[in-house]
């Protein structure tokens, strides 16, 4: 169901115009507020009276992670403190943490964007949604949390961790909409099994699954196991958090971003040159609404393309593909460009492989080593070590079709790869570079 | 005549061999026959043991790979030569070895061997006719 009727289904000509006056105005905002932007632009000589069209974006300079880190944690911070009412910031795994502030306007636009989400993901009034998006400092699961109650739907919010007492609550409470990272709902799942309950038995509709890439493959698998139906949805905390973009559940190819609010672009990431429309590279976003921290031209490192076919669902707004890596998570494999969820397609395409998988890299004689490590279950198990054997031969053929980079693959025994209660750890990168 | 076997997959690690013999003994089943198959990263444990499905329920409660296979116990004469008369029959029937090893005790004067076979119910065929003891798993369980 269409949460926005109005705005979600704008011509294009109509979303332009929006998106124009919008970028006019938050462009003459950063400017005047943000010593940061206002620099910046004075050393791309562009000013604010400059934007007169919509691709006069174009000259407008990028804003990187690195940008957010030396502003930390306030600098970016367009509004002064008094008016900020809600703080969140990145785990901060690879440097400080990115901060990000939210007004109370802030709040109700993520707000209408997540219930737009939730909504096109298949969650209505009356829907219970069994939110395990870790809250906190993390976007995922407050996120949600405000579009579930905007939208009307009754959020159970579990946030992560507890496995087992997330079964029983799914039993019990017969959630019907499952909010989650994908590598979390394979973690449920397994605990489900444990525990004897079968999770297509369960109540759920949809999954909304999101804050890290996962394959097609995957999405076949989930869709199989759980007896629902995964839905992708797409967001990052320095733009607004999740609800940036959704993938509709009756199409489920390619997610809708919505454009009234968010401005994409796909550029080469070497050059920084926009690419034509279809051709694949590095999102970047311009948010066009937000108060407390606006971003303009903010780079990703998120690698997808945009489909400009009009959607069967009646949303006019562009979709872009599912996430296939990002720039940083890419391995650069003797040469070769390597996405994690490039392998996981591979895995997947195996018959009994599992969903959890790991890469390891290491450098021998200056030589790179890409290691993935396969659990071994029932269904892939023999008494023979040649059919083991031929099932690793197997696996590394297939990379090596597929992606043209030799990998040695490690069998391993069950639940010997961490589960994660968040974002999954899929690489492991041991050279010293 | 077939036997239940056991087997289990484990990472080459050090301590998974002593893991797997001590969840056993501590649910008092007691291996009968064992042998490993390795490569320099993992290998499979095939073992038989006196009380099959207790030992494959505590093994995967405690999140083993388990996998079952039928294999068969046959005497062989111990003597030179004892082997051979029994690959050299099955070998004209085309049927092949896929892996053996031996049991502990002997049955009488004749050693014990487990194998098995790509072809497992021809061999039994082939074994009996030709006069070989095939021991049935009842049997084997408790010698």
């Amino acid at each position: 169901m269409i949460y926005n009727m109005e705005f979600e289904t704008l011509p294009k000509e109509a979303i332009e115009a929006v998106q124009l006056k919008r970028l006019q105005a938050v462009v003459e905002r950063v400017y005047a507020t943000v010593p940061f932007y206002r620099n910046k632009f004075r050393e791309a000589k562009v000013l604010p009276e400059d934007i007169k069209k919509l691709e006069d974006i174009k000259r407008l300079p990028f804003l990187t992670k690195q940008d957010l880190r030396d502003n930390y944690p306030y600098g970016l911070f367009a509004v002064p403190m008094d008016q900020v009412v809600r703080i969140h910031a990145s785990s901060g795994t690879t440097g400080k943490p990115t901060v990000v502030g939210y007004t109370k306007r802030d709040i109700s636009t993520w707000a209408e964007m997540m219930a737009r989400a939730l909504s096109a993901g298949g969650a209505s009034r009356g829907d219970i949604i069994h939110n395990a998006y870790g809250y906190g400092l993390f976007t995922g699961g407050l996120g949600v949390h405000y579009g579930a109650e905007k939208l009307g739907a009754s959020v159970i919010p579990v946030s992560g961790g507890n496995t087992q007492r997330q079964i029983t609550i799914m039993k019990d409470f017969k959630p019907t909409i499952l909010t989650a990272t994908p590598s979390y709902t394979l973690h449920l799942a397994d605990v489900a099994k444990e525990m004897g309950v079968d999770f297509r038995t369960l109540d759920f509709k949809s999954g909304i699954f999101g804050a890290e890439p996962w394959s097609n493959k995957m999405r076949e698998q989930l869709e199989e196991d759980l007896g629902l139906k995964a839905v992708d949805i797409y967001g990052l905390s320095e733009v607004m958090g999740p609800g940036v973009a959704i993938e509709c559940v009756e199409v489920r190819n390619g997610l809708h971003i919505f454009e009234d609010h968010f401005i994409p672009e796909i550029i080469n990431p070497d050059t920084g040159d926009v690419l034509p429309i279809g051709e694949t590279g590095e999102l970047v976003f311009t948010s066009i609404t937000k108060e407390a921290f606006p971003v303009i031209r903010y780079r990703t490192r998120d690698i997808t393309r945009f489909i400009p076919e009009p959607c069967k669902c009646g949303r006019t707004h562009i979709r872009m593909e599912k996430v296939s890596g990002r720039t940083d998570d890419m391995l650069i494999i003797r040469g070769v460009n390597v996405f994690p969820s490039q392998i996981e397609s591979v895995l997947m395409g195996i018959e009994g492989v599992e969903p959890h998988y790991q890469l390891e890299v290491d450098r021998k004689d200056s030589l790179d080593i890409l290691s993935v490590k396969v659990e071994v279950n029932e269904d892939i198990f023999s008494d023979e070590v040649k059919i083991l054997q031929n099932l690793e031969k197997k696996i590394s053929h297939n990379v090596k079709e597929t992606l043209g980079v030799s990998v040695k693959v490690k069998l391993v025994e069950p639940k010997s790869i961490q589960r994660s209660e968040g974002k999954a750890v899929r690489v492991i990168d041991r050279r010293n570079i | 005549m077939k036997v239940e076997q056991l087997s289990i997959f484990l990472e080459n690690k050090i301590g998974r061999l002593a893991e797997v013999s001590k969840i056993l003994a501590d649910a008092n089943i007691n291996i009968r026959a064992l042998s490993i198959a390795d490569t320099a990263d993992f290998g499979v444990l095939r073992m038989l043991v006196d009380n099959v499905e207790k030992a494959k329920n505590t093994l995967r409660d405690r999140g083993f790979t388990v996998g079952e296979t039928e294999v068969l116990g046959v005497e062989v004469p111990d003597e030179p030569g004892g082997l051979y008369k029994i690959l050299q029959n099955l070998e004209k029937e085309d049927i092949n070895v896929e892996y053996m090893y031996a049991f502990v005790h002997q049955s009488g004067d004749n050693a014990v061997m487990i194998f098995r076979f790509d072809n497992l119910d021809k061999a039994v065929e082939v074994l009996t006719e030709k006069g070989f003891t095939v021991i049935p798993g009842s049997r084997l369980y408790s010698m």
